[in-house]
């Protein structure tokens, strides 16, 4: 019984002293008589173990600490490298780690959120569609699957009064929506059905309440003006919120129109739904369908074949992020390997010359366990300094990774805490054992006899087996990150070279959201745009300027269905255009090209005829081969007759095809309706710097409306590239660790050579005494490590083809066996194997026979 | 497991070589050790006499105390060892007579440098007393 309470103890004490303690022991328990006695003895003596046991542990930590420190101190640049090479691989796994947990794991912030799901209406060619609200209220109120739902749409506003005009991002929400997340405001109010009813009233985000109205409690009951209303301040959520977006700061009721009640085919609602406990997904899609179904009957024209989509809310990160994410965790877990093959290598180098030290302390009484456990002390501590150089690596570099996070994620920015520690942590000490346990375990298991054989015995084969192992390992491994990474470069390019449909260069952009009800009607704003049209235009070096609705890529709905008297509709078939009022001179500011015909012009007025400009591609669905001047359509409740053929744009980004373009005047809209359609992205053509302009276009647009927010200023490059930018991340951080790699698996061939080099020196003295010629000494080491260079790439471009198989989905049509990247990756292999073998090469081959010989 | 060089376990090996003294450095020496655990001055006091093995030195520090000091098996072996890496108590080679001795036992006595730690200690404490005595505190009125 005593005897497992001395397990407490660490086992050399417990050989040391274990006897005389049990034996103490056993007499006290000879004296004592009694139960209670005995009892009391028992109870001291655990108190004592656990005590004492753990106190035991402490000093043997204390002390194998400190010979670390001391061994550490005497081979600065051996124990620099060590903590270098730990700091890359726990830095960059734990780096992607924090992306990686917000972007697939980490449940969302709201209570239960596992039963959340996002809902869209399916109509043919878009399976996520926006909700009507007609179809929505019917939804929510025939649905028996779910606890609640509760729709919002995104909202947009100016807010004056409070410094300099300003746009702020947020939503409309319906009432029920914060009690059915379970989020409460942390101060002030939710929604009451009496705001939807009433309006008038606003909720701010934590950031908004703390920059603009100092976090001050009294906010809460002050009326702000927004778009020229005034609101009252309800509520303030707490900082975490952030709501349908990351960035979303203003939230205000969820109202609608009797006209918004009349329309189902006027999708602009987003819906979310807490599913019943005992409902699963796979139910809640099957009833959602079967009311879908009925709506589509009770509604044929307006519901053709409406159908429903429910997903769970966690799971709206697009595939493309997902595997995105995935592939960068792939590549880190990549060069944490290769770090900890690296560092084994390097540990096992220096056991073998720690051989003698350790046999000297093996015969003078330490046991093997005693031993491992020192060694594994000095490589945890290794490791220990290595993960704390890495977090903070990882904490510098977020800001960077902060990009591959969609904003469509409701979560506030990802950053290192508690949970991302932990991980490292635990990254840290997996490392340490992983790189340390090998090398300790072969460090033991000779012993004393070691010490007879002197110092120039040999290497075991199993030994170099072992190590050559490793380094194939590790070329393999950085030869498949240096593939994966040229194929993402190649995908980059790829895209990058895709043509927009407009010229980029010298293109200044801004918004002007004009705000309802002062700019409902036409008029006042083609007041606007004539007075800021006409100042930028009479800047010194701007050649055109134009308003659009919105701008390609940075906004990429505004799709209206097509109808042409005398073509059948068939229902399957997409029928669907981007439709965009603009002012004359968009197109020359955007530098898209007219095919024919003319653009919009001034003349095309209100009681002008309706006019369009549409885009080759819908020449190309609707008259293939013919002229389509003078032919009219139908589009937004409205015939509009074709006057000009534009180029086609790529409006929903480089990566996806876009539906045809409709161009229609600005003038050419009726008071009050599709008033969200209102020109409001300015793009301004210069041939100056474009960013120099951005004061004085501010001026001019302050003397069109002193209370008008300008918002959104970029150029269009920054757009284009803001398309391309995760992935750009994405390529740079996968280069940054392929070179890491590649620079490691360098290291390792350089350190394998250079030791089995010094470990021959005298097999090749006697080889040259011999008479053997520095050509042959050189074949010798060269073929060593060309036979690991060889077994590691052939290993590697298996690996590197399969992870692209994996990630074709970010590929942009790019094969998977890309030659180009195949082959750059495989050339890099060599000239690292050359590199790495070119020091200890020219070492061996200048051996001076007469000292390898006399040495022994 | 254990020679009778008094050299206990491997790391007394590195633990020593530290310990290549002059005598100011034996006085830096003797002042980073103070002052001393309550068991520790207990221990060298136990063995300044007499060699004595484990439970001796329980029963002796109980038996000086009036039994207000009982150590535990735990804090003795492990202030022993410590004491040992610390060259306060060396192991003896020379056994008692055999018919008083147990023979699996190891018996420990104070080590010239663990005199000195000893004396340096009681001085320390000493001129504690006096700075206490001095500030009205008196020891023994009470």
């Amino acid at each position: 019984m005593y005897r497992l309470l001395l397990l407490f103890y660490p086992s050399s004490f417990r050989a040391e002293y274990g006897e005389e303690m049990h034996r103490d022991f056993t007499r006290k328990r000879q004296r004592a008589s009694g139960f209670f006695a005995l009892a009391g003895l028992w109870m001291a003596a655990t108190v004592d173990a656990l005590r004492n046991g753990l106190a035991a542990h402490c000093d043997l930590l204390r002390q194998d600490v400190r010979y670390a420190h001391r061994t550490i101190r005497r081979m600065p640049g051996f124990a620099a490298t060590v903590v270098l090479v730990a700091a890359l691989g726990i830095g960059a796994t734990t780096a992607v780690f924090t992306v990686a947990d917000h972007v697939l794991v980490r449940p969302l912030p709201y209570r239960d959120s596992g039963r959340l799901v996002r809902m869209w209406e399916a109509r043919p060619g878009y399976t996520q569609m926006e909700l009507s609200p007609p179809n929505y209220l019917d939804w929510k109120a025939s649905a028996s699957s779910f606890e609640g739902m509760a729709a919002y749409a995104p909202w947009s506003t100016s807010l004056v009064g409070q410094g300099e005009p300003m746009q702020v991002e947020g939503a409309n929400l319906a009432a029920d929506l914060l009690p059915m997340l379970g989020v409460a405001p942390a101060m002030g109010r939710w929604f009451t059905s009496d705001d939807e009813r009433s309006g008038g009233v606003v909720i701010l985000g934590d950031g908004l309440w703390k920059s603009r109205f100092g976090g001050r409690p009294e906010a809460i009951g002050e009326k702000i003006l927004l778009d020229g209303y005034p609101h009252m301040i309800v509520g303030v959520m707490p900082p975490e919120f952030s709501f349908p977006q990351r960035g979303s700061q203003i939230w205000r009721p969820l109202r609608f129109a009797p006209a918004d009640l009349a329309n189902r085919n006027n999708n602009y609602l987003c819906a979310i739904a807490r599913r019943n406990p005992d409902i699963g997904l796979e139910q809640a899609r099957l009833e959602m369908r079967m009311i879908s179904a009925r709506l589509a009957a009770q509604y044929p024209n307006e519901n053709r074949e409406l159908g429903a989509t429910v997903a769970n809310l966690r799971d709206q990160v697009s595939l493309q992020s997902r595997t995105l994410v995935m592939a960068l965790l792939a590549a880190a877990v990549c060069v944490l390997l290769i770090a900890c093959t690296n560092l084994a290598n390097l540990l096992l180098v220096r056991a073998l010359s720690r051989q003698k030290e350790l046999a000297v302390r093996a015969s003078l009484g330490a046991g093997r366990e005693r031993l491992i456990r020192q060694l594994l002390t000095e490589s945890l501590l290794l490791a220990g300094l290595g993960g704390t150089l890495g977090v903070a690596g990882a904490s510098a570099a977020l800001p960077l990774l902060v990009r591959l996070v969609p904003t469509s994620l409701p979560m506030a920015n990802p950053g290192i805490d508690g949970r991302v520690l932990l991980f490292s942590v635990a990254v840290t000490v997996a490392t340490g054992l992983a790189f340390g346990v090998l090398p300790a375990l072969r460090a033991c298991r000779h012993g004393a006899s070691q010490l007879r054989e002197g110092s120039r015995s040999g290497v075991g084969g199993r030994k170099e087996r072992l190590r050559s192992a490793l380094v194939v390992a590790e070329v393999s491994l950085s030869v498949a990150l240096l593939i994966t990474s040229g194929l993402l470069m190649r995908a980059l390019w790829r895209l990058q070279a895709i043509d927009p449909g407009f010229q980029q260069t010298g293109v200044l952009t801004l918004r002007t959201a004009l705000p309802t009800p002062k700019y409902e009607k036409v008029f006042p704003r083609e007041t606007f745009y004539r007075q800021v049209l006409s100042g930028v235009r009479a800047l010194p070096g701007v050649q055109s300027a134009g308003f659009t609705s919105f701008l390609p890529i940075a906004m990429r709905g505004g799709i209206w269905a097509v109808e042409i008297a005398g073509q059948d509709r068939r229902p399957s078939e997409n029928h669907s255009a981007s439709m965009r009022f603009i002012t004359p001179g968009y197109f020359p500011a955007m530098g898209i090209p007219l095919k024919l015909g003319r653009g919009v012009e001034e003349s095309d007025g209100p009681t002008a005829l309706p006019v369009a400009v549409v885009s080759e591609s819908f020449v190309q669905r609707y008259w293939p081969g013919q002229n389509p001047i003078g032919r009219s359509f139908q589009i937004a409740s409205g015939t509009r007759t074709i006057v000009g053929v534009a180029g086609n744009v790529r409006v929903r980004g480089l990566e996806a095809p876009s539906e045809p373009q409709v161009y229609l005047s600005y003038k050419q809209m009726r008071d009050g309706t599709l008033v969200w359609y209102a020109p409001k992205d300015l793009a301004v053509r210069t041939t100056v710097d474009p960013t120099s302009l951005i004061a004085a276009i501010r001026v001019i647009v302050h003397e069109a409306d002193p209370h008008q927010p300008v918002s959104d200023v970029q150029t269009l490059t920054e757009i284009v590239e803001s398309n391309t930018a995760s992935r750009r991340v994405q390529a740079r951080v996968l280069g940054a660790f392929a070179a890491i790699a590649f620079l490691l698996a360098a290291v390792g061939i350089h350190g394998l050579l250079s030791f089995s080099v010094s470990q021959r020196t005298q097999e090749i003295g006697v080889r040259m005494a011999l008479g053997a010629k520095p050509g042959q000494i050189l074949s010798l080491i060269l073929g060593e490590s060309g036979r690991l260079a060889i077994a590691g790439v052939l290993l590697g471009a298996g690996l590197g083809y399969a992870a692209g198989r994996a990630m074709q989905s970010i590929l942009a049509g790019l094969n998977p066996g890309d030659g180009p990247a195949f082959a750059t990756a495989m050339a890099l292999a060599v000239m690292m194997t050359l590199a790495g073998s070119l020091l200890p090469t020219v070492r061996a081959v200048r051996v001076d026979p007469a000292i390898a010989v006399r040495a022994e | 497991m254990v020679g009778a060089t008094g050299i206990k376990t491997p790391l007394d090996i590195y633990t020593h070589t530290g310990y290549i003294h002059s005598v100011s450095n034996r006085q830096s020496e003797i002042e980073d050790l103070l002052p001393l655990p309550e068991a520790t001055f207990h221990i060298l006091m136990a063995v300044a006499e007499d060699d004595r093995h484990g439970y001796a030195i329980i029963q002796e520090v109980a038996a000086r105390t009036g039994g207000a000091l009982k150590l535990s098996p735990g804090t003795l072996y492990r202030s022993i060892q410590r004491m040992l890496e610390q060259g306060l108590i060396q192991e003896t080679a020379e056994r008692p007579a055999p018919e008083l001795d147990d023979e699996r036992r190891r018996y420990y006595r104070i080590a010239t440098f663990g005199r000195a730690v000893a004396n340096a200690e009681a001085r320390r404490l000493a001129q504690l007393v006096k700075l206490a005595r001095e500030s009205g505190f008196a020891p023994g009125r009470a």
